[in-house]
């Protein structure tokens, strides 16, 4: 189907659920207004991303008020935010829910915790375990969080389990002041929104924060990319910013006519493949 | 010759630290700032960009010259002021620094230049909390790096937008921000005594350390791809040595470990908690 899809890209604040529940109701409420049918927002959007220590005050359990109220939310327009999870053996995550009709529908758990440079994910956070398409009104989905994405292997699981539509939270710290015109995070984020698109004939709907924590700039510039690996809306830089696109149902229909990777993408092949990797790393 | 690896956008450096002024002064419910202006560039640069941030009216300068001072300084800090339109103060730190040192005559040009920077940091600190006011930082990433600064001196601040830009970026970005041409043409000096120069004291020139200190830190090549590159080897190890024999002036004081939480080693936190 064709449907509108707004991109939040908001400033949260650092450990403060309450206010940043309040700013994406703001929002929601905006982007209902404009028309849109989907809303995304970044990774760990109700929480800010460096939290540390924070991360255990902060941890939302799936049956929390804040999770209510997100699901009445989400009977006016479908929702994908970020938060910490908490499970009920005190596992933290960082997690996407997928909220529709009134229901929380789909909650993906980062899989690839950076930690590394200036990345300390995996001190404070439980690693997900698995990535999978879900049906949605939009059709099949597929979440991702900001470094799965650039792990080849978890936009290719969620395509071969046939989602159409890739959504990827982000808080993408800005960084590479060089002579190059872009940043070096923005230009590495949009080769890589577009390759994956048109590698795997998916639409990528890419959502990232903006705002400072301790003086780390996060660059915005969230994405509406086509499934031929076109930009048809993008966000402004550094700046607070709600982007709506139209997206069409024939763009990726067409899209798998013309260059039908997908269908031609041998499964057997890769899982014969792998297993013998597996198999061969094993001895 | 401008070295092609320290070359910088210098528009988008500017959009970058002109917003980390603004939201981090704005984010602990601030509208102002206060800075030492010496004269040089590193601090013309910090005031450019600040005043961009904040508005001129909510930008105070404060020049505070010892009476070794070069009075090229004090009138190339005003000139950098006025051009602005940021209020300026003059504070003359010779009494109480000559007060102090009448118990210390024999105290060497070392001492006294620490002192006169741990003097200016305590004026700026007074006016931050006088006005409502966040104290800006003026080292660069060069001096960072090569501790070529007193500690709780001119290191000390609440926020510094150019401590990740070497002394090479600081002429760019100066450039193109429009800071008064005679700064920065002018040689850097520290204006502990007269005629003192940083490259001379150095022993070095600022292009020549910074493009080391970009491949050895940012780049991250080891000593043997230095060498291949053309550094010479004790240029390297002299470089190497100052990094890592300053590394304390970076870091904040050491804690002795005894409870299950310490500050800073189990008990972490951002700064900008809650913010």
């Amino acid at each position: 189907m064709d449907f509108t899809v707004a991109l939040a890209q908001i400033k949260p604040k650092l450990g403060c659920v309450a206010d940043n529940l309040a700013l994406a109701e703001v929002s929601v409420a905006d982007a209902v207004k404009a028309g849109a049918e989907l809303v995304l927002f970044p990774e760990l959007a109700l929480t800010g991303y460096f939290l540390k220590d924070l991360v255990p005050d902060v941890a939302l359990s799936l049956d929390a008020p804040e999770i209510n109220r997100l699901k009445e939310l989400s009977r006016h327009i479908a929702i994908v935010i970020g938060c910490v999870e908490v499970s009920s053996d005190y596992r933290f995550f960082n997690s996407a829910l997928y909220f529709e009709a009134g229901e929380l529908r789909h909650v993906h758990r980062k899989v690839y915790l950076p930690t590394y440079g200036m990345f300390d994910e995996q001190r404070y956070l439980a690693r997900g375990e698995r990535f999978r398409a879900f049906d949605s009104r939009f059709g099949r989905l597929g979440i991702l969080i900001c470094e799965d994405m650039w792990h080849l292997s978890a936009p290719y699981i969620l395509a071969m389990d046939g989602a159409t539509t890739l959504l990827c939270l982000s808080s993408s710290p800005g960084r590479g002041v060089s002579e190059d015109e872009s940043l070096g995070s923005t230009s590495a984020w949009q080769k890589l929104t577009a390759t994956t698109a048109m590698f795997l004939n998916c639409r990528v709907l890419y959502c990232n924060r903006v705002g400072y924590e301790d003086g780390v700039s996060f660059w915005g510039g969230s994405e509406v990319v086509s499934p031929a690996g076109s930009v048809t809306a993008r966000g402004r830089l550094f700046e607070e910013d709600l982007v709506l696109a139209r997206v069409e149902e024939g763009e990726l229909r067409r899209e798998r006519i013309f260059s039908p990777l997908m269908r031609d993408e041998s499964l057997s092949v890769t899982l014969k493949e792998l297993a013998r990797i597996d198999r061969e790393r094993g001895c | 010759m401008l070295m092609g690896s320290l070359g910088m956008n210098t528009a988008l450096a500017r959009t970058i630290l002109v917003g980390f002024i603004r939201e981090e002064v704005r984010k602990v419910g601030l509208t102002r700032a206060v800075l030492g202006l010496s004269g040089g560039i590193d601090s013309a640069l910090v005031a450019f960009l600040a005043a961009e941030a904040l508005g001129p009216e909510n930008v105070q300068a404060i020049i505070m010259p010892y009476r070794t001072s070069n009075p090229e300084s004090e009138a190339h800090a005003r000139l950098a002021a006025e051009q602005l339109g940021i209020r300026h103060d003059v504070i003359e730190i010779t009494s109480m620094v000559d007060a102090y040192f009448e118990s210390y005559p024999d105290a060497d040009n070392m001492r006294r230049g620490n002192k006169m920077a741990r003097e200016r940091m305590t004026i700026l600190y007074d006016h931050s909390a006088a006005w409502s006011a966040l104290v800006l930082g003026t080292s660069n990433k060069t001096e960072l790096l090569l501790g070529y600064g007193t500690l709780y001196g001119d290191m000390a601040s609440a926020l510094n937008p150019i401590g990740d830009i070497y002394k090479s970026q600081v002429w760019q970005l100066s450039e193109a921000m429009g800071v008064p041409r005679v700064i920065i043409d002018k040689k850097p000096s520290a204006d502990l005594w007269a005629g003192q120069t940083d490259e001379q004291e150095l022993g070095f020139t600022y292009r020549e350390v910074d493009e080391l200190l970009y491949h050895m830190i940012d780049l991250r090549y080891s000593r043997n791809e230095l060498i291949v590159k053309g550094f010479g080897a004790d240029f390297i190890d002299k470089i190497q040595a100052k990094v890592q024999n300053s590394h304390f002036k970076r870091r904040l004081p050491v804690i002795a470990k005894v409870s299950n939480r310490t500050i800073d080693r189990d008990f972490r936190y951002s700064r900008d908690w809650g913010k």
